[in-house]
């Protein structure tokens, strides 16, 4: 078995497709650098991540994929799930081994848990689009922070784009250390100093504009009053919002 | 602004709006395309209630001043509660505030009846062409019809709502008589007549004109308090198909009575919400919708009452034993949508993958489909299949038995067969 180690971007990951086809490679692991484990036996080699050979790699699969096919491959790999690759490289041999479009075999091992992870990646999605909460900076940045199972900010900034085109704003992911910054025409990543530190809840409470805790508490508010009591029912709700995501919600903090 | 007042409002006109149980953003198609605010195209949950419902606007009341006095609404006029109201800018200025920090996915507004209906009506439509003219507000904007208004209010309401809704409230006629003598059902009918009409023409205009306006895009809908009448199942489902039949309506809502009054032609304080009874319903309002059931089928002069330990597909599946089993490889996607324990995804994903070669118990399985409910029903690309004759009744306890149903405290039901 041959293990191949990639930078972890998807880019990287087509490169290692065009490689398992160029060197006709068989069995295979893909791993994610730094997080290999010491192997005597193996093969193992590095890919670089390679622009013109990716593109490759991303043209046959536009021919071989539903239009939208190489985008929800896209959000499959963004699960970051440890191990996951193999099984896109194992559903993207059969999408070229095949002359039908396979895509909806779902008794194929692989098609079937790629389909599952792309809806695993796809309500982390939705959560967040639902999720986030703006806090409004003195400055009048309206700013948010989360930390979402999968990497999912490049899947929702188009959303948050044009939902909120008359407001600056940015969404942070702190677990991952960058974030989406909409300047009114443009949205760029960043990086903030400031979200990694101890300090980081003193530095957001102490530069929220003049109206901020108010309509805090009024959601708060509004949260507590629309709940009926005699309906109460807690698993559901839990099932609806795991605690983990908590400490990101105004009405729950 | 008084920060204590409005807070006090807000408390105030929050917990006289929650009994109205729509929450629905979805269905709009209401573009950001003048660089405002927000997009109506897709219903977001923002949060969910301690009782599990979705959160997806602001749902306020204009004020909880009522004229009328329908004994199973808590804004009723004898009721005594403390009053408010809003003034049309501060509903704006929580609308937008709060859509801004992504809380909602728009408003909600109903009102108590003052005055009458055209002062009431008039100061709704205020609020919303305030949002959409002044604010470039495009986020979803659901507003209640006041019975009674006049056409031209409501048709400048669909202007710049995305969704109206008028609630029948009772399932019956004689319901609302005994409740809400102030109110008929006629009276609820004419405005839906109008909106339904509306609606149609606006949507040919729109085919020849393509800048031809928006006219509530995301339909109408409406909704029925449960269990505060005798009314059985049949009666209830038979409503709502003649409505969603004869008035295109996009959501029947069926809202458990919650106890909030002690008048005795009423459940006493004491009585539980029906909660159980209101997801079946919803059960079969989804059969009716989206699985080619017919309202016959799912309740009859045998059955007017949906079963409460079971969901009615299953229900319905085990009195009609003689469409089973059905191959699974086979089958077409009309029959296997009524197979109990394959929903409509899973249903139309059977049938895409079965091209590419025959199905068997751990595909099946792989895709999500509940085996221990499917297995009495189908039979698959598999020498393993229920061969018993069972019949319906020994089914129901087979599956019960194993279930671990978030209504167990139903169970005793089906003990007793043993």
């Amino acid at each position: 078995m041959t293990i191949l180690e990639y930078d972890g971007t998807f880019e990287g990951l087509l490169t290692v497709v065009f490689e398992v086809y160029e060197h006709k490679l068989g069995l295979v692991k893909v791993c994610r650098e730094g997080i290999t484990q010491q192997v005597f036996f193996d093969d193992k080699r590095s890919i670089a991540s390679n622009a013109a050979k990716a593109n490759r790699v991303l043209k046959g699969l536009t021919q071989r994929l539903s239009a939208g096919g190489v985008q929800r491959l896209y959000a499959a790999h963004l699960s970051e799930i440890l191990g996951e690759e193999d099984n896109l490289l194992g559903f993207i041999r059969y999408a070229f081994s095949s002359s039908e479009a396979v895509e909806s075999d779902y008794g194929n091992k692989y098609v079937n848990r790629v389909s599952e992870v792309i809806k695993m990646v796809r309500r982390e999605k939705h959560r967040m689009e639902a999720f986030v909460r703006f806090q409004k900076m003195a400055d009048g940045i309206f700013y948010a922070s989360v930390e979402p199972d999968f990497n999912v900010l490049p899947l929702i900034l188009p959303h948050f784009k044009k939902r909120y085109a008359d407001q600056r704003w940015i969404i942070y992911d702190l677990k991952r250390a960058y974030g989406i910054y909409y300047d009114l025409n443009e949205v760029e990543f960043v990086q903030l100093d400031f979200a990694s530190g101890t300090q980081y809840n003193k530095t957001i409470i102490s530069s929220y504009s003049e109206d901020e805790m108010l309509y805090q508490a009024l959601w708060k508010d509004y949260f507590k009053h629309v709940n009926i009591p005699a309906r109460k029912n807690t698993k559901l709700h839990l099932q609806h919002i795991p605690k983990r995501y908590w400490k990101h919600l105004t009405e729950k903090f | 602004m008084n920060d204590e007042r409005i807070r006090e409002k807000l408390s105030i006109l929050a917990d006289a709006a929650k009994y109205d149980v729509s929450c629905a953003s979805s269905g709009s198609k209401r573009k950001n395309d003048n660089k405002g605010l927000g997009d109506a195209s897709n219903g977001i949950c923002h949060t969910y209630t301690e009782d599990g419902r979705c959160v997806s606007l602001l749902k306020i009341l204009l004020t909880n001043h009522c004229i009328f006095d329908c004994a199973y609404c808590v804004s009723r006029k004898s009721n005594d509660i403390k009053r408010a109201a809003f003034t049309v800018q501060e509903v704006v200025d929580l609308t937008m505030n709060f859509y801004r920090r992504n809380y909602i996915e728009g408003l909600f507004l109903s009102s108590g009846i003052f005055k009458d209906a055209d002062y009431t009506m008039e100061r709704l439509v205020r609020i919303a062409k305030k949002l959409r003219t002044e604010h470039k507000f495009n986020g979803y904007i659901h507003l209640k019809s006041i019975p009674g208004a006049s056409d031209e209010l409501m048709r400048e309401a669909g202007l710049y709502a995305d969704r109206l809704s008028v609630n029948l409230e009772l399932p019956t006629e004689a319901g609302l008589k005994l409740l809400a003598p102030d109110k008929n059902q006629k009276d609820m009918i004419k405005p839906m007549n109008f909106i339904k009409n509306e609606i149609i023409l606006r949507k040919e205009e729109k085919t020849l004109f393509k800048k031809a306006p928006l006219f509530a895009p995301a339909g109408q809908s409406t909704q029925m308090v449960i269990g505060a009448t005798p009314e059985n199942d049949q009666q209830i489902l038979y409503t709502a198909n003649h409505f969603y039949n004869s008035f295109n309506l996009k959501r029947v809502y069926y809202s458990g009575y919650v106890p909030v009054s002690n008048d005795n032609r009423l459940p006493g304080l004491s009585s539980a919400v029906p909660m159980v009874r209101e997801n079946r319903l919803y059960q079969a309002d989804w059969l009716m919708r989206f699985y080619g059931f017919n309202v016959r089928e799912i309740v009859d002069q045998q059955n007017p009452h949906l079963d409460l330990d079971i969901d009615p597909k299953l229900s319905w599946a085990i009195r009609n034993m003689q469409y089973f089993p059905v191959d699974i490889n086979k089958a077409d996607l009309q029959m296997i949508l009524r197979v109990p324990g394959i929903g409509l995804q899973s249903a139309q994903k059977l049938v895409s993958a079965r091209k590419f070669g025959k199905l068997n118990w751990e595909n099946l399985k792989a895709m999500g489909i509940a085996i221990n409910r499917a297995r009495y029903f189908i039979t698959c690309n598999s020498q393993d299949f229920e061969r018993r004759e069972l019949s319906g009744t020994k089914i129901k306890q087979f599956i019960l038995a194993e279930s671990q149903s978030k209504y167990l405290k139903q169970k005793p039901n089906q003990l007793s067969l043993f």
